[in-house]
Order: structure tokens, then sequence, then C-alpha cells
């Protein structure tokens, strides 16, 4: 087998879609400054008309960080993890580079067309899946495009076992095919009107608390299949190999993927507490949310125990350091849902800041600083060269992590402000206080906010500026190399 | 007690939890016992990430038979 000298592994796609991460990475976090800058001074909500305001920016928001940034960068690592764990390079098929290229393309003018259709409000009004049913189906055919891509380096792999990660990349494969489909079933309204509605136009064909039922299934598991199990699988990967230590344990690691797959897809009604679908469900959701704090812990503490004996590598490897930051992270943010899931609690936190901040002390610290770690770490390794600037990294890793306690915190204490506020009532009975008492108390949190978003978006910048240079100026490596990433 | 479809709907979940549940507990005995009686050894499977150049040697080799493509170049 090792017969074939010239045999290497092949990253241009890996490139093509870390390209991608970056470029959706910017636009999307660009467009979440100048929401969070709006809830704060709201006049920036006139500066370009319809195309300006909060309604319209904020899908393009959510869909371009979900669906452009996480998932190029879920792609980026596969094509990068997928060959070096199946010990196969992608060099050794050509109909599956054809298939990963033609998947490129129609994910990136498919992506890119979408989110310019959101910004000319042409949406189906359901979170996280507003894309009108065009782009559905060419969401399916990229989905399955990347199952084949997924399948097919499996199939011709050399390593017979499948390491932990790519059960990650399996699961984040089935589940989200699932999820989407399922949630996304619609009728042009042209269809249901006998011809006095759009074409382009839908509606879901569930309704009222089905509905809503099957949406926060969907949300819920988009957060799961999309922000949990391929990060995971990402930090599997990279964590071990940038220091040199295999998984603590990976029979943990086994068990926690079950747990993971049983637990996480009966917690979705927990956005539903108080609501009107049935009681058991709700207590469902909240039970099942509180039992998923064992399978993440497990993952995260798996980890930070790979690294037992190597603390030294945490001060002077700032991607170890990133690594690290983003396990921590994924533990503060799977212990808060399940703290937010319990329905005292949330009858506080329901519609309140508090939920966008347990989102971004999620997807802030742990997805975009894993995604960000696995690029710094697959850099050297597509571009042959040496990472351009460690003192940069250190400077952005700092700014980051200032920023992501800086938006968490302060939508903590808005967010309970504002829960407290909307339910006081004075010895009559009668609520103590209007929205707009809420708002302006609520005004010194929304700015904090704001500026935490311009300072993660320059670190977003200092980031590529790194990747950029790494790219064209980094010191030459005559070889690959084996575990810590070097850097000038 | 009144058995509509929502209620039974809510007994099979709760019997289906219970059933997942033995499951996962199953599982970690499964994985620990095979170990013991010296069957598997799933740590070795974490080296599968530091050694994974693609001419290092498979932690579990697939043979040659039944790679679904042919070897070219050799
Ligand atoms: C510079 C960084 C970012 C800033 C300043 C920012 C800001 C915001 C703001 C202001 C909202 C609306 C909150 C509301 O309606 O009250 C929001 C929502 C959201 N953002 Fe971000 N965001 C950033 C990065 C990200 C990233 C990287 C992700 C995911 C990878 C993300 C995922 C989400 C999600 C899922 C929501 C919806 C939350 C909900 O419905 O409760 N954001 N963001």
């Amino acid at each position: 087998m090792q017969s074939n000298a010239a045999l290497e592994y092949d990253y241009s796609l890996s490139k093509k879609f870390t390209f991608l991460t970056i470029l959706f990475g910017f636009l999307g976090m660009l467009v979440g400054t100048i929401i969070a800058a709006q809830m704060a001074f709201p006049e920036l909500n006139y500066l370009l008309g319809e195309y300006g305001t909060f309604s319209r920016l904020r899908p393009i928001h959510t869909n371009t960080v979900v669906f452009g940034f996480t998932v190029s960068g879920i792609f980026a690592t596969w094509y990068y993890i997928g060959q070096r764990v199946l010990k196969v390079s992608m060099a050794e098929s050509k109909f599956l580079m054809f298939i990963g290229n033609l998947m490129f393309w129609l994910y990136f003018v498919g992506a890119l067309l979408a989110t310019i259709s959101l910004l000319f409000g042409v949406s189906s009004s359901k979170e996280y899946a507003q894309y009108e049913w065009p782009f559905d189906l060419v969401v399916v055919v990229v989905w399955v495009l990347w199952g084949v891509s997924v399948m097919g380096l499996i199939g011709i792999r050399r390593e017979k076992a499948l390491y932990i990660s790519v059960w990650y990349y399996l699961a984040c494969f089935l589940g989200i095919a699932m999820l989407y489909l399922f949630n996304n079933m619609a009728i042009p309204t042209y269809f249901a009107t006998e011809g006095l509605g759009n074409i382009l136009h839908s509606v879901s064909m569930y309704s009222g608390t089905n509905d809503a039922l099957v949406q926060w299934w969907y949300g819920h598991n988009a957060v799961a299949f999309g922000f949990t199990v391929p990060i995971v699988g990402m930090i599997y990967y990279f964590l071990p190999k940038e220091s040199g230590q295999a998984i603590y344990s990976y029979k943990l690691s086994l068990l926690s993927f079950w747990g993971l797959m049983f637990v996480y897809l009966w917690a979705g009604s927990h956005h539903l507490l108080w609501s009107t679908v049935p009681d058991w469900m709700q207590t469902m959701g909240s039970a099942f949310s509180v039992v998923l704090i064992l399978p993440s812990w497990g993952s995260a503490i798996n980890m930070l125990l790979t690294m037992k004996g190597e603390w030294n590598q945490l001060t002077d490897n700032p991607l170890i350091k990133f690594m690290v930051l983003a396990s921590t992270f994924y533990m503060l943010s799977t212990i808060e849902g399940p703290i937010q899931a319990i329905r005292s609690v949330n009858a506080i936190a329901h519609f309140t800041d508090w939920i966008p901040g347990h989102v971004h002390d999620g997807v802030l610290g742990w997805v975009v600083f894993m995604i960000m770690a696995a690029i710094f770490h697959m850099a050297p390794r597509m571009f042959r060269r040496e990472i351009y600037s460690k003192k940069l990294m250190e400077a952005q890793f700092w700014l980051q992590t200032i920023a992501v306690v800086l938006y968490f915190t302060s939508m903590w204490i808005a967010g309970i402000t504002q829960g407290m506020m909307w339910r006081a009532v004075d010895e009559y009975g009668n609520l103590m206080y209007s929205f707009i008492d809420t708002v302006t108390v609520l005004h010194p949190y929304y700015a904090i906010r704001a500026l935490s978003g311009v300072m993660y978006l320059v670190g977003f910048l200092m980031f590529a500026y790194n990747i950029y240079k790494t790219m064209t100026s980094g010191r030459q490596l005559s070889e690959e190399p084996q575990f810590r990433t070097p850097m000038a | 007690m009144d058995m509509d479809l929502r209620n039974l709907q809510g007994y099979a979940s709760f019997a289906m939890s219970i059933f997942l549940v033995v499951m996962l507990y199953w599982y970690i005995i499964h994985l620990y016992r095979s170990e013991k009686k010296g069957e598997r050894d799933y740590e070795k499977y974490g080296k599968i990430a530091l050694d994974d150049e693609v001419t290092s040697t498979p932690v579990e080799d697939k043979p040659a038979s039944e790679r679904e493509y042919k070897e070219e170049n050799k």
C-alpha cells in the first residue's frame, strides 16, 4: 500500500472552502455588528431605505453565519480531515474531485444568490429557514453531492476503522438532511390559492402548534447538527493532532457521541415552554435539555483531559489556546442552555436578550474559535508555509476573547433586567413598566454589545489578514509539519 | 384516566426513553467488557489522528480486495 511514493493529499477543495469560510464569516459578522449597532442606535435603520432595516438584515446575518460561514468551515475541514484519517487522497478519484468541485460552485453561487434574495425580502419567514423553495432545492442538491463525497471517500479508504471525527461528520450529514427536508416542506402560495398567490412565495405545509413543533425540532437540532456535532468532530481531530496527544479516552468519545445523538433530538421543545404544545412535550424538552449536559461535557472534558500533563503547550502555542478556550466556551453554553430550559427560569429568559447572549457565547466562543483554529492549523499544510505572525494571532485571541465576554455579559444583564421588568407588578397587580421603559434601561447594554461586535469583527479581520499573509509571504516549509503548527 | 392519542404519545415517548437509556448503559458495559476480555482495543483508534500521512500504516488495514477502486500507477 505504501507503493505510491508520489501520492499526496489534495487540499484544493479545502482551500476553496477556506476562502468561502473567511468571506462569509466577514460578511455575516459585519451584518451582525450592524444590527447590533441598530439596536443601540435606531437611526441606523434608515441609511439604505428598506434594504438597511433591522428586519431585512437580521435573517441575512443568521443565514450567512450559519449556512455561509459555518457550513463552509464544515466542508473545508471535512475535505482535510476526511482524507487524512481515512488515509486516502482525493487525487485518487477523479469522480470525487469532480463532485467536490461541482458542489463547491453550486454552493458558492447558490449561497450568494440566496443572500441577495433575502436582501430583497424574498423570505418564507421561518427562522433559519427563510430561503424560499428554489434555494431549498439547491441546498438539497449541494447536500446530496456532499453526501456522495463523504460516502465516496469512505468507500475508497485505506484505514478500515472510522475515526471518531468521521462519525461526527456523518451525523452532521444525516441530521441536517433529515431536518432540512422536513422543516422546509412548503407549497407556493400560487398553488394554494387558485392562482392568486405567488409562485416564488411559499407557505409551510404545517400550521399552528404543529408548525411550531416542527420548526423548533428543526431550529434546535440545527444547533445540534450544525453548531455542535461537526465542531466536536473538528476538535477531536485538530486538538490531538496539534498537541501530539491522542484523545484522552476514545471510549468516552464513542459514548458521548451516542449520548448526544440520543438526547439532542428530544430537547427542541424547550423553545416552546409555556406555549400551546402538550405539557408532556414541554416537560420532556426540559428534562432532556438537562440530561444533555452529560454528553456535552463528556466531549469537552475529554478534550481538556487530552491536554493532561501538556498544559505548558497552552502558554506557548496560541493555537492550543484557541482550542482550549473553544471547549471551555462549549462547556459554558451547554450548562447555560439547560439552565434556560428549566421552566421557571425560562419564564424569565424567554424572549429576552439573554437568549442571543446564550447563542453568541456558543457561536463566538466555540464555533468561530474552533473554525479559526482549524484554518490556522490547516494553512501551513495547505500552503506549505509558516503562519505569518504569532504575535498577531495572540493579539487577535485576546481581542476576541474580551469581545465575547463583553457580548454575553451585557446580554445577561440586559436579558434578566428585561425579564424582571416585564413581569414586575405593583401591589394591585398592575404592570409596573411599559415596554419602552425597558428599552431605555437597556440602551447602555446594547451599546456595549455593538462595541463587542466591532472588536470581534476587527479580530476576524486580523485572522483573515494573517491567513492571507501566510499564503502569500509566509516562510516556505520544505515539508509538512507533523504536529505543532509552525509560526513566525 | 383518559387514553387519547396525545396521552398515548406521551407514554410511548417515556417508554422509548427508558429503552434508549438502557441501551446506552448497555453500550458502556459493552465497551469496557470487550476491552477487558481482550476482544477489542478502542484506545488504539486515537492514533488515527496522530499518524495520518497517506503513506502511514493504517491502524486497521482495509484489505486491497475490499477497496472499491483499482490501485493505479503502482
Ligand atoms: C461580530 C459578531 C456578531 C455580532 C455582533 C452578532 C450580533 C447579532 C445580533 C445583534 C443578533 C440579533 C439579536 C436579536 O434579535 O435580539 C444576532 C442573532 C443571531 N446570531 Fe449573531 N452576531 C455575531 C456573530 C454570529 C455568529 C458567528 C453566529 C453563528 C455562527 C451568529 C449566530 C446568530 C444566531 C443564530 C442569531 C439568532 C439568535 C436568536 O434568534 O435568538 N452570530 N446576532
